[in-house]
């Protein structure tokens, strides 16, 4: 595309629906529909030539709408509104001064001056699969309960959050809600924060579902303009959708800042259908939505127990002191050490969270002289991989990390610690989630979680609370042995 | 109002020690770790191109100047083509990702991280025309912005067009040979008589020299005296 070509169409979405109504005797071209249904792509992502863009603009088949809002400034495909992600620059396309949105930019830059195009002529519609469930495993008697109300939401467009501690084994409670909307010709998406997690899930999904074409989408993956009747997809790709979704499925949300989960709310909306159920999974819900779940304002399932039938590990809380100071004397509060020296005597392996890299680094290079092969990893570690893999290989024997790994990570035998649990970072379900690491194999389900602070948080005592209520429950339910 | 990392995104707290207490002191940019991951160049340099030394073998240098420019000045063609290359910062794997997302993610402000160096840096040099090299029409429509203009003008510079790049289908009208042994890149579009004139070009990165020394043949062969650049890495 060159400049002479550029075709800027100040089209307002207030036209859309008058527009929907007209001549469909258009011959459409096919695969612009199967790229653009449900979909909000930026005009240069398209590949199609200008003048066949703009003939289904004409007929009524293409909805453009404006990237950039400039009176409440706003980017209509993250929707962020926060003034510090914007930033002004001479655009070459259109010669003027204008603002680009910094929060979605590796989606491709989105300026004042882009253009969303959807698809607005007829529906893609999606097969209808009998019996697309190939799966014999059996569903715990907890899990049994959600998964019964996952296909009930789904058959009613209704909302539904599920939750269910760390090990409770979920993805297999989707599985009735996904075959009762594959059978019904209904299409899904499943959302997950992380890259990981879209990798170990699609391969999974597509074995118990193997008559259902899925789309794995991640940043550079390449099913991009794939048309898939399930999805799973980053977060950060639901970006690319409008109104796309039957059935909606959040994962993991809670574990991440509130900056990430104001996008990913707005994503949510902008990719599902006006008329969808919307399901989200959690281990660990909100404040807010916990609240809301005993007052009866949101509709819930919880699976208190793990799959194996044992309590989780209730975290222990001790006050180590300034550590930061100590650190920075190159020392680490004696408690601590002497946590790690029992752990490195007993051959047990053990995963310490740190609040950040920095802090990390101090502290692995005190325990190094206990133990030259510890490791620490962080979240854009280029190694974080081949670590990880050393340590369920038991090659290394304590690891230390800022980020909560991959969820595929389940080391059998580990016992947790936070050191510096009061910091910000750790957030009631930032403790949980990092509870949930330890006891969580059939054949060890039991090991120690500690978080070592310099004083107690609301955050510190939610999660507890958390916990001890989750097993509260599981033995209220018949859900845990002993 | 709040500042905030151009990187990380990060708060930036207010550093207030004795010595900042005395200086003037200007926004930040960027915080303190990101700041520390650039790598700027210091110590010997080779004397054309300003690679450091200090990260080269000794048998990839020559006395003063690095194997790559004792080539380049060895080929009749080339001698003397660019009298001087100057560069900020090592191109790390940080610096590179920074500079990716600068120009192929197309995140202008970034550009205002590097102005204060870049000033600095542009100083030390006398020119009498500051040129961004070229980017082509379509390069241009793609990214909303040419990188190297970019820069100049965050510095609080004026950059002055000399040259454009030459259409590939001009290029494909010409001969194989031709096109190998004068690969026409850019061309000279300025009424502006250059007779003795210094030119200081910019770009983003010097990887092999060749773009620049493409960039001052021109120069030089429409009237330039001498040809200097500047790239923010290398
Ligand atoms: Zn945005
Ligand atoms: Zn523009
Ligand atoms: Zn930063
Ligand atoms: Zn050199």
């Amino acid at each position: 595309m060159t400049k002479e070509e550029t075709y800027l169409l100040p089209v307002d979405e207030s036209s859309f629906t008058d527009r929907l109504s007209t001549d469909r005797s258009f011959p459409f071209h096919a695969d612009m529909q199967k790229i653009l249904f449900g979909k909000q792509l930026l005009l240069e992502e398209l590949p199609f030539p200008l003048e066949e863009i703009r003939q289904h603009e004409q007929h009524g088949y293409l909805l453009f709408r404006k990237g950039i809002k400039r009176e409440l400034l706003s980017c209509v495909r993250c929707g962020t509104t926060d003034a510090s992600w914007f930033a002004e620059f001479p655009c070459a396309r259109c010669g003027k001064v204008e603002f680009y949105c910094r929060k979605c930019l590796m989606m491709g830059r989105i300026s004042e001056c882009s253009q969303l195009v959807s698809w607005a002529g007829p529906d893609l519609n999606f097969r209808q699969i009998a019996d697309p469930l190939q799966w014999s495993g059996k569903l715990s008697t907890g899990q049994q309960a959600a998964s019964q109300q996952v296909a009930e939401a789904v058959e009613n467009s209704a909302e539904l959050l599920v939750w269910a501690v760390a090990g409770a084994g979920k993805t297999e409670v989707l599985f009735a809600g996904i075959a009762e909307a594959l059978s019904t010709g209904k299409r899904i998406c499943v959302a997950t924060p992380r890259t990981d997690v879209v990798l170990e899930l699609a391969p999974r999904l597509q074995k118990v579902f193997p008559d259902c074409k899925i789309a794995a989408l991640y940043g550079g993956s390449e099913d991009r303009h794939e048309a898939a009747q399930l999805t799973i997809a980053t977060t950060h790709q639901l970006l690319r959708f409008y109104r796309a979704f039957e059935v909606m499925i959040v994962d993991e949300v809670d574990a991440f800042p509130y900056s990430i989960d104001q996008t990913l709310q707005y994503a949510v909306e902008q990719a599902r259908k006006p008329k969808s159920s919307l399901i989200y999974l959690t281990a660990t819900p909100k404040k807010q939505w916990q609240q809301q779940c005993r007052l009866g304002k949101r509709a819930f399932i919880t699976i208190p127990a793990r799959y194996h039938r044992h309590p989780l590990p209730v975290p222990q809380f001790i006050w180590f002191g300034n550590w930061e100071k100590q650190l920075s004397k190159g020392k680490l509060p004696a408690i601590s050490s002497k946590w790690a020296e029992a752990r490195l005597a007993a051959g047990k392996q053990a995963l310490i969270f740190a609040p950040k890299i920095a802090a990390m680094e101090k502290t692995l290079r005190i325990l190094r002289r206990m133990d030259p092969s510890i490791e620490s990893v962080h979240a854009e570690d280029p190694d974080r991989k081949a670590k990880v893999i050393k340590f369920r290989n038991k090659e290394i024997p304590i690891l230390l990390t800022t980020t909560i790994l991959e969820r595929g990570v389940t080391i059998p035998n580990i016992d947790v610690a936070v050191i510096g649990a009061e910091d910000r970072i750790f957030t009631e379900s930032a403790l949980v989630q990092i509870a949930g690491r330890a006891g969580r194999s059939a054949e060890f389900p039991t090991g120690t979680v500690t978080f070592f602070h310099y004083g107690k948080t609301e955050a510190m005592l939610g999660a507890r609370r958390q916990i001890l209520m989750m097993n509260k429950e599981g033995r209220k339910k018949g859900l845990i042995d002993r | 109002m709040k500042d905030y990392c151009l990187i990380c995104h990060q708060e930036i707290k207010a550093n207030f020690s004795w010595t900042t207490l005395f200086r003037e002191e200007k926004a930040a940019k960027i915080c303190g770790d990101c700041s520390d991951n650039f790598s700027p160049i210091t110590g010997e340099i080779c004397e054309i191109c300003g690679r450091p030394f200090a990260f080269l073998e000794a048998e990839y240098k020559l006395e003063k100047r690095c194997n790559d420019c004792a080539r380049w000045e060895e080929d009749e063609q080339w001698r003397g083509t660019l009298d001087q290359n100057r560069s900020l910062y090592r191109y790390t794997d940080f610096t590179k990702e920074v500079i990716a997302k600068f120009k192929f993610r197309g995140d202008y402000v970034l550009a205002e991280i590097f102005a204060e160096d870049v000033q600095l840096a542009l100083q030390a040099f006398h020119y009498d025309y500051l040129v961004p090299i070229p980017l082509s029409g379509e390069r241009l429509y793609e990214r909303g912005f040419n990188q190297a203009e970019a820069l100049i003008v965050t510095a609080g510079f004026e950059p002055t067009q000399l040259l454009s790049r030459v259409h590939s289908e001009k290029q494909s009208k010409k001969s194989r040979s031709e096109r190998i042994h004068h690969p026409q890149v850019f061309e000279f579009t300025t009424d502006l008589q250059l007779n003795s004139k210094t030119i200081l070009l910019v770009d983003d990165i010097y990887t092999t020299g060749s773009t620049l020394r493409q960039a001052a043949k021109i120069l030089k062969r429409n009237g330039a005296a001498k040809v200097y650049s500047f790239t923010l890495a290398r």
